[in-house]
């Protein structure tokens, strides 16, 4: 994210001032839910634009539901696990890690910028990752842009 | 022959060897034809679409659809025999998910107009002409087809009863169709509910006999079917070797296994699944290289392995992509920052 000209920058300010990108969260129940509960009572300040989905083990995100969500128009996908060697059912994570790392390629060849996807470990300690997490995924997603699927294209 | 039912075959975007299936059938054709006529078939005998324009509505009992819907004269056709059909099949993996011929979703008209009719080697076009839907020549106005951005299925343009999916759908299946088209004319049994597919509601691996690990089920990399020389009894995924048939539906007997060649997904996902490929990616990124030592490895080191899969629209949606979720690609506006 290198700096822009001045000229440059201010011209996209304009084309994206109203941009309120859509963001969905995938959260593990044992590690990151938590985790997000915790950046939540503590009253960290985090962009509004994210959608928290939560699931038993984040290798419970099918890959169908990161491409559903793209389909729909979805600007961003966050999946949260816990860290290696913590999962609560020993693996899942190991297969999240795979899982993501290929979609990644996938929606690359797909045309969309493979950053729209990341993943993350946060513990449930961890209420101060998630909200820096979700502080520079917004700016990373705002930098990246509207879905190329939502604009109707 | 008056009382005899009508059935109606036509290609669109597909290669012909649909229509060739149907001959496959061998003398069972001639039941096929003891109860029926073919009041339309380009490939197998002369016909003319302003004929089949001008038959009655719901005049044909049975019109056979293969080839994907690639431009504007597959969706015209596809829409009359519709109108003329009491029953539509979509016959064939193009058919039913676009087949090879959906693979063009990774480009558009004009990259592949380019390609066509300028970049490849053997082609003389200074001008680039490319075909037009309409030109005027002295003798009067010549039509072409429009060439579409995006191959769509058949469903996608009109109302399909049945689904036959397999490049070509294999002669045990096509006979279960015939089967129960000829029973259902001769003696008024029911035909399946819309919408069913004629295959089988399981994954290729309940048909396929090779030995296959169960649990804890890890492969060290990835091979390339001409890479290794696949042990003929063990499961090629267990081998290495990317073999689409757990997201795959069963009905074709496994055939590829059997020739010792991994499946790649012809019969299209189960009906539990939305998306062939996700389901595959899932399937075999849970399987790659899951060690004790796996809480060591940075993620860097994950992608690297990951990067073993050097297609993956192309390994994941052979056949399917534009039944996919995504269905096409899309372009990112520039970057910002």
């Amino acid at each position: 994210m290198s700096s822009a000209t001045p000229n440059a920058q201010s011209q996209e300010k304009a084309e994206g001032d109203d941009f309120e990108p859509k963001i969905i969260v995938f959260c593990c129940n044992w590690c990151s839910y938590a985790g997000a509960d915790l950046a939540g009572v503590s009253r960290l300040q985090m962009p509004p634009h994210f959608r928290v989905i939560r699931v038993m083990c984040s290798a419970r995100v099918d890959p169908e539901f990161v491409l559903r969500a793209f389909q729909k128009g979805v600007d961003g996908v966050l999946v949260a696990g816990c860290h290696p060697a913590d999962c609560h059912y020993i693996g899942g994570n190991y297969r999240t890690r795979r899982r993501i790392a290929l979609l990644r390629m996938l929606i690359q060849q797909f045309g969309f910028d493979p950053d729209r996807l990341r993943l993350e470990w946060i513990s449930a300690g961890e209420g101060e990752k998630f909200q820096k997490t979700m502080v520079s995924f917004t700016k990373t997603i705002e930098e990246i842009g509207p879905s190329p699927m939502g604009g109707g294209d | 022959m008056a009382d005899k039912i009508k059935i109606a075959q036509y290609w669109g975007a597909g290669c012909g060897g649909c229509d060739v299936a149907l001959l496959d059938i061998d003398a069972k054709i001639l039941d096929l034809h003891a109860i029926a006529d073919v009041v339309f078939w380009p490939i197998g005998f002369d016909g003319k679409l302003h004929e089949l324009e001008q038959m009655p509505d719901k005049s044909i009992t049975v019109a056979f659809y293969n080839g994907a819907i690639r431009n504007s004269e597959n969706e015209h056709v596809a829409k009359v025999l519709r109108e003329k059909s009491v029953i539509m099949i979509s016959f064939g993996s193009c058919a039913c998910f676009g087949g090879t011929p959906g693979l063009a979703n990774v480009t558009n008209k004009e990259e592949v107009f380019q390609t066509v009719y300028k970049d490849t080697e053997s082609t003389d076009n200074p001008d680039f002409v490319t075909p037009q839907t309409s030109v005027m020549v002295p003798e009067g106005e010549l039509t072409l087809p429009e060439f579409y951005d995006t191959v769509k299925t058949l469903d996608e343009v009109v109302d399909v009863d049945y689904f036959m999916p397999g490049c070509p759908p294999t002669v045990d299946l096509i006979m279960v169709a015939v089967g129960a088209l000829l029973k259902h004319v001769k003696e008024g049994a029911p035909l399946p509910p819309k919408g069913t597919v004629i295959a089988s509601d399981k994954t290729l691996c309940d048909e396929c006999d090779r030995e296959r690990v169960e649990k804890g089920k890890t492969i060290d990399r990835i091979y390339q079917a001409y890479e290794i020389k696949a042990d003929p009894k063990k499961c090629l995924l267990d081998q290495g070797i990317i073999c689409i048939g757990p997201a795959t539906r069963a009905g074709c007997g496994a055939m590829c296994p059997v020739a010792n060649m991994p499946c790649r997904g012809c019969m299209g996902p189960t009906k539990a699944v939305m998306d062939h490929g996700g389901s595959m990616l899932s399937a075999l990124a849970s399987i790659l290289n899951i060690t004790d030592s796996e809480s060591k490895l940075s993620e860097e080191q994950i992608m690297e392995l990951m990067m073993q899969v050097k297609d993956p629209i192309g390994t994941f949606y052979a056949f399917t992509l534009p039944k996919s979720l995504l269905k096409r690609t899309v372009k990112e506006r520039k970057r910002k920052g």
